[in-house]
């Protein structure tokens, strides 16, 4: 199956199984009632960041898809049991975009939603970038870019060694402007040459970095090939598309013999119109005026969301 | 003089003294240690041989990775395995790691509180002919400076071997200055090591006749070696001293050092490290808190090092015999 095409989850359910975690299909209920948390997400984002006054407002506006997959469907862990040993393993390497990781668990029911208003907060277990020490459910304290595929690379391999046919998986979460630090890169060949096929990627496509446009700063395209060229499996899909990234996530981890790079192509601020595809938007939070526009909008577009399920139906 | 339960080589001062590196001991040290433990596990970055970790990987095959020349990604696969309940000894130069991997090792594994063992071998400017580039005489500063690192210094190949079983169950980020000459076995399997105890290994007040001592001497790595024989003399010039193996630099054994310069007040400092931030900068902040003295320190001052042998380089940044001795006049005149 090539990249750039949009995938069903039924174009990968025959060889999805190879681990054992068999996921419940995704009907269309199940993603209506996804993209209604997505949007209550995006909701409590921006609420979160008013109450912090600073922070990052694209990043976590355009991967509230992605988490809300991973933490209401994809991941197997058990919220009330954060250490369980089985557990996935999630890493976010871009940890500035936590905002969205923070909801995300909240909404899984790591902790109280309305502890997400103690962001950045003295004393909050909710770092400005994630600290695991203060918040154990964390897989790794996160923040200065290019460090989180390595340590994800390392439980894939300290995995491997403990048990050759483990079913779990273990998912890295990068951005895309993170790809200039070479670290990325050290990580990725070392994830190649060992083969490491309980380890996906998600790249956060956006093409936004704090000083502008990716391609501006330091271009990075052919950026699928980059990865095949260092023998991951590459999937490209439409990061606001609960079955590409299902199909995505299946594929990947019917995949034998190799690491996957899922590059998930997201719109920076999506859900905000007037936040979207802005780079200024990358690292700073919005005002109260700005703040009460974005909540508008997206209590608008959840109408919508509602309004379209109902509607064909 | 000698502090006789300190166990140490007989042949301390004789010519026929037992040679081997430091590193050597890290390399005996890691198969025992992997041998007693089934979650260590040991990650290179294409220094296999010459760090000597070639004996472990010849053991452990499945549970060695190789990285290639990546030290960053090294530190940050090491945490990634210890979240996973590995106890990871990461390996390379102690320039390369933890020198061009310091925020990773920062970050990933102190911050993040993960039990990664830092081994840096070719620590100093004893590294001889290779030059600046390669010699690590920042490592010590670089390290100790992070909340949680646990520093050690291991004086001798026996040393460096205890170092490195007990580096693997602390529980704790551990860096391991280990250097690539050999230089003399001073200790035995006998003699006393802990992580965070230093240790006496030199009291003229238990000579006979006893000497009053007066000038601590501390010193970390091989130089103690050139540390006691300084003592030696100036003993023999009427000065008497107290001489510490100070092996963990990190945690500070202060209560061994602050009854050692109650005892005798003038301190020296001896280290194959920048003076900036080293093993004498550590010594003096905890002393200037708890019983300020008069120091000297014996080290690297602020320069970078160059090819020669390691006896020349020593020489010439003044870390030998006799400036040490030189070290220990001036001390007693300030």
């Amino acid at each position: 199956m090539g990249p750039g095409r949009a995938r069903t989850s039924s174009d990968v359910m025959t060889t999805s199984p190879t681990n054992g975690h068999e996921m419940v299909e995704l009907d269309d209920a199940a993603i209506e009632k996804l993209e209604l948390t997505a949007n209550s997400i995006r909701e409590s984002i921006i609420t979160m960041l008013l109450a912090a006054g600073s922070g990052h407002t694209a990043g976590p506006l355009g991967m509230a898809d992605i988490f809300t997959y991973l933490y209401l469907h994809g991941l197997r862990h058990q919220p009330s049991n954060p250490a369980w040993p089985d557990r996935d393993r999630l890493v976010l390497s871009n940890g500035h975009i936590c905002p969205v990781l923070y909801a995300a668990m909240a909404y899984a029911g790591y902790f109280p939603i309305e502890e997400l208003q103690t962001l950045r907060k003295f004393g909050s277990r909710l770092q400005g970038h994630p600290h695991r020490e203060r918040l154990p459910a964390l897989e790794t304290s996160s923040g200065p870019l290019g460090s989180g595929l390595s340590q994800a690379v390392g439980m894939a391999i300290a995995d491997r060694i403990d048990n050759a046919s483990s079913d779990r998986t273990i998912y890295c979460l990068l951005s895309d402007g993170e790809h200039d630090a070479g670290a990325t890169w050290e990580a990725g060949m070392l994830a190649g040459k060992e083969r490491l096929r309980n380890l996906i990627g998600i790249i956060d496509r956006n093409n936004i970095q704090i000083d502008g446009f990716t391609e501006t700063i330091m271009p990075l395209e052919p950026i699928a090939d980059k990865w095949r060229a260092w023998n991951w499996h590459v999937i490209e899909i439409d990061g606001h598309n609960f079955r590409s990234i299902d199909g995505a996530i299946r594929e990947a981890k019917a995949v034998f013999e190799k690491p996957t790079m899922i590059v998930a192509h997201t719109i920076p601020g999506k859900g905000v119109r007037e936040f979207e595809r802005k780079y200024e938007w990358h690292g700073k939070p919005p005002d109260q005026a700005q703040g009460k526009m974005a909540l508008d909008e997206l209590r608008t577009l959840g109408g919508q969301i509602r309004a379209e399920h109902e509607g064909p139906r | 003089m000698i502090v006789p339960t300190q166990h140490l080589d007989p042949r301390i001062f004789g010519k026929d003294v037992p040679m081997a590196a430091i590193r050597s001991g890290f390399g005996d040290g890691l198969v025992i240690a992997a041998e007693r433990d089934a979650n260590v596990v040991g990650l290179c970055a294409d220094l296999t041989e010459s760090t000597h970790m070639l004996p472990f990987k010849e053991k452990f095959p499945g549970r060695f990775v190789e990285l290639g020349v990546a030290e960053q990604n090294l530190a940050g696969v090491g945490s990634g395995m210890a979240a996973m309940g590995k106890v990871p000894f990461i390996t390379s130069y102690a320039m390369f790691s933890p020198g061009r991997n310091w925020e990773q090792i920062r970050t990933t594994i102190c911050y993040n509180d993960r039990p990664v063992k830092i081994a840096g071998s070719h620590a100093g400017v004893s590294v001889g002919p290779d030059g600046g580039t390669h010699q690590a005489i920042e490592d010590i500063a670089i390290t100790r400076v992070i909340p949680r690192m646990v520093v050690l210094s291991p004086c001798d190949a026996i040393e460096a071997r205890k170092a490195t079983i007990a580096a693997a169950s602390t529980g704790t980020p551990v860096y391991l200055r280990l250097a690539r000459e050999k230089t003399p076995v001073m200790t035995t399997d006998d003699s006393p090591f802990e992580i965070g105890r230093a240790q006496i290994w030199w009291d003229t007040a238990q000579a006979g006749p006893p000497l009053q001592p007066q000038v601590t001497i501390i010193a970390t790595g091989a130089l103690i070696h050139q540390a006691l024989g300084a003592a030696r003399e100036v003993a023999s010039k009427g000065i008497g001293s107290i001489v510490i193996n100070l092996s963990t630099i990190k945690p500070l054994d202060a209560e061994t050092i602050v009854a050692a310069v109650k005892r005798a007040r003038r301190v020296v400092t001896v280290e194959e490290h920048q003076i900036a931030g080293g093993m004498g900068s550590a010594v003096a902040e905890m002393l200037a808190q708890r019983m300020p003295a008069p120091q000297e320190f014996v080290g690297v001052r602020d320069e970078f090092g160059q090819s020669g042998t390691p006896e020349e380089l020593i020489v010439h940044y003044g870390m030998d015999l006799p400036h040490i001795v030189a070290a220990v006049e001036r001390v007693m005149h300030l």
